[in-house]
């Protein structure tokens, strides 16, 4: 048996790794669907969100966009006013009680961190929307362009630019926080963790080790969301054409 | 006189209880080539932004070639793609080059074809002399550069007008000159402008037709010759005393 902690590490990581890898994985590929899904809805609700107010003349129109703003607004009121722990919690076991539904654990883990991670991401992309400059929407509005081709071709591609920062963030936040999935018994990263130190009773030296994963992933994270920002912001340089060299410039 | 592109009538404009735009009437014929000038806070650009609806319009009606533009029905992307305009702050889409905001809205907009957009928008842009740049994004060039590349993102709509707000107040002084020129030469081609501008050298010298407004009205509506030689109402005296140097 390992006496000292530098012993027990590499003892526990030998025993374990499998496991704690495989929880590892786990972690990062539910944080990554959720946080794609969390920043699809997050997207969806900004756009409906940002849509100017009909006239008050076509009411259908108004009133139907009126109902569903506000239903917006109540979904990110809920979510983000409530623990994630609890929600996970309440839509778990309340699809269970209620719609007789024992969702596959993943599904249910994927449900609950996207629309989690939803709400956030649409204040999110809404902080970004407003901050397009309004000059921008008016150059596109005056030239022809409905609603929908100004959204797609001019505001989100900068919008999406501005807010990449707290997408990242939202990303990393979500590595670490599906950890609290293992109260619906999702083997994630903790959750494996507390199985692997309840046979020594090492509660210290595994979890230090599980700490570290965790570090590295979020580090390599925000180090790729890094570059991918570099990568959108295209080449800092452009080249000076000549009038005519129109065919062959790739 | 021809069917006018533009008929205005009746205009009017309030923004709560201030009344920036009072009984507007004039009308644009094609080929004219139209300074609104007068000092600021008068309604000038309100006026450009009326026609162009990115204000809506308190009372009055606007006609486009004899067809309200006002009514619900009316073709609205279509008549904002024949009716270009040229913004103060420019307004080139940030996140795409020069070319592309000359093609993508012709593509969305007019549903032309990549290889047409691109070869109309190259040639506009030849025009204004930006076709080396086409590659640069916005933030890389000069504004006296962004605005040549929005004159030919206007263009490049094959406008049968284009309102001009202002198009030269944002630059630094070296730069204004190259823009005017491109205005200038837009003018001998015979293309249809309405011109909001401080610039009195270019009231004077290239349009053929200059409004003078002060307080949401029109005051005079003449040919530069009268209004800068002989105007008939005094304020529009006392105005271009300000504005003129003495010395001239």
């Amino acid at each position: 048996m390992p006496k000292t902690f530098w012993e027990w590490i590499p003892f526990l990581w030998k025993s374990y790794w499998p496991l704690l890898l495989k929880g590892a994985w786990t972690s990062l590929y539910l944080s990554f669907l959720g946080t794609s899904i969390g920043f699809i809805v997050g997207l969806l609700v900004a756009i409906v969100r940002t849509i100017p107010d009909p006239p008050k003349t076509k009411k259908v129109r108004y009133w139907v966009l009126k109902v569903v703003k506000a239903f917006l607004v109540a979904y990110i009121e809920v979510f983000r006013g409530t623990p994630l722990m609890v929600q996970a919690m309440v839509i778990y076991y309340g699809l269970m009680k209620f719609a007789s539904l024992r969702l596959p654990l993943i599904v249910a883990s994927m449900v609950i961190v996207g629309s989690n991670t939803g709400a956030y991401m649409a204040e999110i992309m809404r902080s970004g929307i407003i901050s397009v400059d309004k000059g921008q929407t008016e150059a596109a509005v005056s030239l022809g362009m409905t609603h929908w081709q100004t959204m797609s071709s001019v505001i989100l591609p900068q919008a999406i630019r501005n807010v990449l920062p707290s997408v990242g963030n939202e990303f990393v936040v979500n590595v670490k926080d599906t950890s609290v999935l293992n109260v619906i018994a999702v083997s994630e990263l903790y959750f494996v963790g507390k199985s692997a130190s309840g046979t020594y009773l090492k509660y210290f030296e595994v979890y230090t080790i599980v700490a570290v994963m965790y570090l590295i992933m979020t580090s390599t994270l925000s180090r790729i969301l890094k570059h991918i920002e570099k990568k959108m912001d295209g080449p800092s340089e452009y080249e000076v054409l000549k009038e005519e060299e129109d065919e062959n410039d790739g | 006189m021809a069917d006018p592109i533009i008929r205005v009538e009746h205009l009017s404009k309030k923004f709560g209880t201030n009344e920036v735009l009072k009984d507007i009437n004039f009308s644009v014929q094609p080929g004219e080539v139209i300074s609104i000038i007068g000092v600021s806070g008068t309604g000038k650009s309100t006026l450009l932004r009326c026609i162009n609806l990115l204000e809506q319009p308190t009372s009055g009606n606007i006609y486009y070639h004899g067809t309200d533009i006002l009514s619900g029905h009316f073709d609205l992307a279509h008549y904002r793609a024949k009716v270009g305009m040229v913004f103060q702050s420019f307004n080139l889409f940030n996140n795409l080059t020069v070319l592309e905001n000359c093609v993508v809205p012709q593509m969305k907009v007019l549903k032309r074809s990549r290889e047409e957009a691109e070869k109309i928008a190259k040639d506009y842009l030849r025009k204004v002399g930006m076709v080396q740049y086409r590659n640069a994004k916005p933030s890389q060039i000069s504004g006296g550069q962004k605005q040549r590349a929005a004159i030919a993102r206007a263009l490049s709509m094959d406008p049968e007008a284009i309102l001009f707000d202002e198009p030269t107040s944002a630059l630094d002084p070296e730069l204004i000159g190259e823009v005017l020129d491109v205005m200038k030469n837009l003018a001998a081609s015979g293309l249809t402008m309405l011109v909001v501008t401080h610039e009195m050298n270019f009231a004077r010298d290239i349009s053929n037709r200059v409004i003078f407004m002060e307080s949401g009205e029109v005051v005079e509506d003449d040919t530069p010759e009268v209004i800068f030689g002989n105007p008939k109402v005094p304020r529009t005296r006392e105005f271009l005393n300000r504005m003129l140097p003495k010395e001239e």
